[in-house]
């Protein structure tokens, strides 16, 4: 087990220094000039010129990548061109919230997929498995805007259940968990489908069967903890589908997480920022890779023997 | 984030004239604003979008300001002022009643410092260029100096600048954010994190500002200004989709909508008689154009870009930003001074442009390419234009891009054809100068400069260097004239298409109250916060 864990761990490190390289790289793919973002429109090119002396934009490549990870391992990710404020601060800041949406959105689409993908898989190809494969695959299509709008015309300004968007109290997370909960949930039940279906065919369960052990035990002991193990690994990857959700749902809902502080960068053309929220978000999948290999491996010992 | 900046402009006719003619209303209450994007600094040396703009001057103070609702300059931390018969000294005497927000009181150390901070190459401050005539700007512009020797303070209450020119907006950048009074003992507490922590003379204090949620401005109960501001608090609620804000806004839990009014339902809202009182409507210090690079062919053709001036279908455009615009046929906007209302520009008539793209020599048109921003309503836009072209046999294809890259394709000259839309010039100050150096003039026709017409006429750069020398008072007049003289030659070389001045619809509760020229003020977007009040305390 440790062998395995101190493997994965030095896997992660170097995808994560790839990652860094990845992310200094968009200070040259963005195809226009930020110094002359932050000069403004009455700067002289002496003016623009200082400036990027003062930001190290003038030195070699190697010299500002250099540069650019010794801070990020002292976890100085510089300062933002616009605002001037710390990036890490400004994503510390943020980063609670954005937790807590997915948090929330993770919970509530598991507790939408699973049972509907095992309901599904258990009634095969008739009327109420066609019934929740086809609302999951309007789940899946739905752009997340449009539902996030509809839902707070309908739950917040219509019926009043619920708070206009904002953030703070519990009542406040639940629309926007459930745009991400039920867009991303078709996902869940389809694959959770699947995978019982796999499962179900196999010769123990029909031992099972065989020996009488009631259907539900055989559904939900006998066969679930076997399809489980996609699914976890799924929530591991589906962190990064969240990167881009997040950044919709968090803009709909005025939830003030990194998805909204991203998106005022990129519009900005703060690059500190848009590099800082590219490597978090880049960390949180590798990290959330990391504790789904880990769960399988505890769950399923074939994993960590192989 | 394009930096919108703009100054009040609306005429005297409409402005305070009726408001002091009521009792003045009472102080107290509270409103809420709501906008999509956070705040990005609250540093008037920084700060330098539409949003900001117009917070940042009810924190900070300058020198000189401008009478609510109209363009005209008042004297704000300055008592009294003058200036030398070579307009080359100004003197200005200064208050001895402003205090800071840290209770520590104002003097000319502060003006000379604020202003200097802005020149700083180390502040790196958007607005530095503004500074250019003050005597001892290139000595500190270049690091050689660390002071500007045109500033001195000859006693606590005296600031006397000297220019190395004589300049006629002058008093406009003494009246501009980025002179604004600071604190020198807050800058070095705070050193890069002061625009988070604003300390100005300003007639509201920042007291809290929760990132990407709210920031809570409260009243300067020692603003020197007695009896303003009216209101007792102003939230900013940040991070708020537009769409949700206006629901908001109907159920009473937002008094203002500080972005526009979102296009899918600004026409229903707009028709709806119960918010008769609640949308006012005002004009902007704004041109939207379509520039033709005139040092490259087919567009370094005079005839040409006459051609397409007379092309261009602006009717349509008007239809299609809902009626939310008006149509332009000169650089400047309606509401600027020297503006001429007499000039009837090029009416659209596509046979006689496709009779002078003929004489031109371009009797079956030609291949050309048009940028434009790739946010609605622009690319719409530019396929009426793009259609509009084609009737005169003319084939443009559309490049729509993200807001940078056009930009930086018209900084660098390699867009033929430009629409403006999403990143049109509007004023920093109501002065017709203002749209002419970096936009038209010989200095902005640079790579990476905001010229992106390229244009470059000697004859009339050395106008409008004539037109800002004359900076003596008994010359305002003649100044405005030769001003409209300027743009009336520079519409005959027609480097432009301009197309529309864009109309600001701005929607309030009705707990607020004020004039309507403070809703529809085009530098304090997207109200006026000094001066509107709560009804609900009256």
């Amino acid at each position: 087990m440790l062998r395995f864990l101190a493997g994965r761990l030095l896997q992660s490190a170097f995808i994560l220094l790839g990652v860094t390289i990845i992310t200094f790289g968009l200070l040259f793919l963005i195809p226009a000039d930020p110094v002359r973002m932050i000069a403004g429109r009455s700067a002289t090119p002496e003016t623009v010129e200082s400036i990027r002396r003062q930001l190290g934009l003038d030195q070699p490549i190697p010299v500002q990548y250099a540069r650019y990870l010794g801070n990020l391992v002292q976890g100085d990710m510089g300062r933002s061109y616009i605002q001037k404020a710390r990036v890490s601060e400004l994503i510390a800041s943020r980063l609670p919230a954005t937790l807590q949406l997915m948090a929330a959105a993770i919970f509530l689409q598991l507790l939408i997929g699973l049972p509907a993908g095992i309901f599904a898989s258990t009634r095969r190809n008739r009327p109420p498995d066609k019934t929740v494969m086809l609302l999951s695959f309007v789940g899946i299509s739905a752009p997340q805007f449009v539902v996030g709008l509809l839902l707070i015309y309908v739950f917040a300004y219509k019926l009043e259940l619920f708070p206009l968007g904002g953030y703070g109290t519990i009542w406040h997370v639940v629309l926007p968990a459930l745009t991400l909960g039920v867009t991303i949930a078709g996902w869940y039940s389809r694959m959770s489908r699947s995978s019982m279906i796999d499962v179900l065919r196999q010769d123990y369960i029909r031992t099972a069967r065989a020996k009488g052990v009631p259907e539900y035990r055989v559904v939900l002991v006998h066969a679930l903890r076997n399809a489980i193990l996609p699914i976890i690994a799924m929530i591991g990857i589906d962190i990064g589908l969240y990167a881009q959700g997040i950044v919709v749902v968090e803009a709909v809902f005025g939830w003030p997480g990194i998805g909204q502080l991203a998106w005022l960068a990129i519009q900005r053309l703060d690059i500190p920022i848009i590099m800082g929220v590219t490597l978090v978000a880049a960390v949180g999948i590798v990290l959330g890779n990391l504790l789904a290999d880990i769960a399988t491996s505890l769950i399923d010992p074939r994993v960590r023997h192989s | 984030m394009l930096r919108l900046f703009t100054v009040a402009t609306i005429l005297a006719a409409f402005g305070l004239a009726g408001a002091t003619a009521q009792a003045q209303p009472k102080q107290g209450g509270s409103m809420v604003v709501t906008y999509k994007d956070d705040i990005s600094t609250f540093d008037p040396a920084i700060g330098y979008d539409w949003q900001n703009w117009s917070m940042i001057k009810s924190l900070f103070d300058g020198l000189m300001d401008y009478k609510p609702g109209t363009t005209e300059l008042i004297p704000d931390l300055a008592e009294s002022y003058t200036i030398s018969p070579d307009g080359l000294t100004y003197n200005f005497k200064l208050r001895k009643d402003v205090v800071f927000h840290n209770g520590r009181g104002l003097t000319s150390a502060d003006i000379k410092y604020s202003i200097e901070r802005s020149v700083n190459p180390e502040t790196q401050s958007p607005g530095q260029g503004f500074f250019w005539q003050i005597a001892g700007y290139e000595a500190m512009v270049s690091g050689e100096a660390k002071e500007l020797s045109g500033i001195t303070t000859p006693d606590d209450y005296t600031v006397i600048i000297n220019l190395s020119q004589p300049d006629a907006t002058f008093l406009h950048i003494v009246a501009i954010n980025f002179a604004f009074a600071v604190p020198r003992e807050e800058i070095d507490k705070y050193g890069l994190d002061f625009g988070r922590n604003p300390v100005g003379t300003g007639a509201y204090k920042m007291t809290e500002w929760l990132l990407g949620q709210r920031v809570v401005f409260e009243r300067n109960v020692d603003y020197f200004r007695k009896g303003s501001p009216y209101l007792d608090k102003i939230t900013f609620e940040v991070g708020q989709d537009p769409s949700v804000s206006l629901l908001r806004l109907k159920r009473g839990e937002v008094d203002v909508l500080g972005d526009p009014i979102p296009s899918a339902n600004f026409l229903q809202e707009k028709n709806d008689p119960a918010n008769a009182d609640l949308i006012v409507e005002g004009g902007l210090l704004h041109t939207g154009y379509i520039t033709m690079n005139t040092t490259e062919p087919p567009f370094d053709n005079k005839l040409v870009r006459q051609a397409i001036n007379m092309a261009i279908n602006k009717e349509r455009v008007i239809k299609i930003v809902n009626g939310r615009a008006s149509i332009a046929n000169q650089p400047l906007p309606p509401a600027m001074p020297s503006y001429d209302p007499n000039y009837t520009g090029y009416a659209y008539d596509p046979a006689k442009a496709k009779q002078l793209l003929a004489e031109a020599g371009y009797p079956n048109g030609f291949e050309t390419e048009l940028y434009t921003m790739n946010t609605d309503p622009n690319p719409r836009i530019a396929q009426s234009f793009q259609q509009d072209l084609k009737a005169i046999g003319i084939t443009a294809e559309i490049k729509s891009l993200a807001q940078a890259t056009v930009i930086d394709a018209g900084g660098q000259g390699t867009a033929p054809m430009l629409w403006s839309g999403g990143m049109a010039w509007i004023a920093d100050y109501p002065d017709p100068s203002n749209f002419y150096g970096p936009i038209l003039g010989c200095g902005g026709a640079v790579p990476g400069g905001w010229n992106w017409a390229k244009y470059c006429n000697e004859e009339i750069d050395a106008l409008a260097a004539k037109a800002d020398g004359m900076a003596s008072t008994d010359q305002v007049e003649a100044r405005l004239e030769l001003w409209r003289q300027i743009y009336n030659k520079i519409m005959d070389d027609a480097p432009w298409v301009p197309v529309m001045n864009e109309v600001r619809f701005a929607m309030h509760s009705a707990r607020i109250g004020g004039e309507d020229t403070l809703f529809a003020d085009p530098i304090h977007i997207p109200v006026h916060y000094e001066y509107v009040y709560a009804k609900d305390v009256q």
